[in-house]
């Protein structure tokens, strides 16, 4: 199709999203930017956010992407991320908890590392308030 | 004792036995696990492919911007090493090649006048040079079974920090690279300077005039760093699959020399057997012959008696 292109999200460990898009969402170094199909070639930092796709077929996808880069290049928009995951994996439970310990650590002292991991939790938990989930 | 013998050797083979059910139980585990690895090294591969290919359309549309990882950094007080062992032993000469090898590299840079900066991954590794007293800059242990990508950002961190600083001048990791399931071979690969040969535009690649955003200037080490974590993390997962496939086969050998070892033993218990059975009947035969002839001796004796009586009489 003319106006869709091939989108793949990948990590490391796994290919998380390879489909045909018509729309892809992310954040990267100053602010959010949509690629669409024609888009020019690009080569580009990705901060943590919550990356929004939608297929050719106009089903909207979503996933957490902590860091990486993004590449578009003749109508193929590749995101490589270190850390991503798919909204069914969240269980926010457990991110809330972490939150809340992290947040309590960072009381006392600063830790960059705490503070990239409480980034990730928060893109995480943002994503599981996206797809609508109860939040206790 | 005949009895006796027969008894200890019974022992013996039932205790062969039980192991070789324990060496066959290990080699089939690792076979299925030496699947799985490979399926993590496929399921690795996309991302590999693309973060190369980010790195050469970036140096093919604004050239190779200058970094340190890429250019040879200044004459360093030392130079590292990263060892890669297994935790737990019984898969043959998988840990003593990496071992030696480090051993060998590691008398090398000491005789160029280098410091050496060691850093271990498994257990193997890292108690071998503990008994020795070598320092060791870092160890990481549970790693090899399965190896994350988290663990792999874990092993690259005292790296980066130490090859950024200047400290080191390089490193290489030593390890059991993955070709098949038949192949396997001790490799020592370099990590850092890392080549900016491998960066450069391969055949598909067609100057794009790229976007890049922030620069090229400043989106290069990071991606670099990534590039470098990609590298440990590819070389785990070989050294997971190798280490799978090196005590498969080492428990195969066991168990085949198990099979070997039940043989023979049977046969010299079947033996041992078949000796006291043998005694067992000349036993019983001399027995019966000795009763025999002792009762025509008593005869003959009372015989004599009575025919003496007779001929007294």
């Amino acid at each position: 199709m003319a106006n869709s292109f091939a989108f793949s999200l990948v990590t490391p460990e796994r290919t998380l999203i390879s489909c045909q898009a018509s729309q892809v969402t992310l954040r990267s170094g100053d602010g959010d930017i949509t690629f669409m199909a024609g888009h020019a070639p690009f080569i580009g930092s990705v901060e943590p956010c919550v990356l929004t796709a939608v297929t050719s077929e106009g089903e909207t996808l979503r996933a957490a992407v902590h860091g990486g880069f993004v590449h578009v290049a003749k109508s193929k928009v590749r995101v490589l991320a270190d850390v991503a995951d798919l909204p069914d994996e969240i269980d926010v439970d457990l991110v809330k908890a972490s939150i809340a310990e992290m947040e309590e650590a960072l009381m006392h002292s600063h830790d960059a590392t705490i503070e990239a991991t409480l980034r990730r939790a928060h893109v995480r938990l943002e994503l599981a308030n996206s797809r609508g989930l109860p939040i206790k | 004792m005949a009895g006796g013998q027969e008894r200890i050797l019974r022992r013996r083979i039932k205790s062969v036995q039980s192991t070789k059910k324990i060496t066959k139980a290990m080699e089939l585990i690792a076979a299925s696990r030496i699947v799985k690895a490979m399926g993590r090294i496929a399921a690795a591969r996309p991302y590999y492919e693309e973060l190369i290919g980010v790195v050469r359309d970036l140096s093919a549309s604004a050239g190779l911007p200058k970094s340190v990882f890429l250019d040879a950094p200044p004459e360093a007080a030392s130079k590292g090493i990263i060892a890669i062992t297994a935790d737990r032993t019984l898969c043959g000469a998988y840990n003593s090649s990496v071992l030696r090898s480090a051993e060998r590299l590691s008398a090398r840079y000491r005789s160029e006048g280098k410091g050496v900066v060691l850093i271990t991954v498994g257990r193997r590794a890292s108690s071998y040079f503990k008994y020795r007293e070598v320092p060791t800059a870092a160890s990481f242990f549970d790693v090899t079974d399965r190896p994350t990508y988290d663990q792999a950002r874990s092993i690259a961190a005292p790296i980066l920090e130490a090859y950024e600083s200047g400290q080191v001048e390089s490193f290489v990791i030593i390890s059991n690279r993955f070709y098949s399931a038949g192949n396997q071979q001790l490799e020592t690969t370099q990590l850092l300077p890392l080549d900016p040969e491998k960066f450069g535009p391969s055949d598909d690649t067609q100057a794009l005039d790229f976007e890049i955003e922030p620069s090229p200037e400043v989106i290069i080490d990071p991606l670099l760093r990534m590039f470098v974590e990609e590298t440990i993390f590819a070389l785990l997962l070989e050294a997971s699959a190798a280490e799978h496939a090196a005590r498969q086969r080492a428990m195969k050998a066991a168990s085949d020399n198990a099979e070997e070892l039940i043989k023979t033993l049977s046969r010299v218990m079947n033996r041992a057997r078949q000796d006291s059975i043998t005694t067992e009947i000349t036993e019983i035969v001399g027995g019966a012959e000795a009763l025999k002839v002792g009762s025509n001796q008593i005869d003959q004796s009372y015989l004599l008696t009575y025919a003496g009586r007779k001929v007294s009489r």
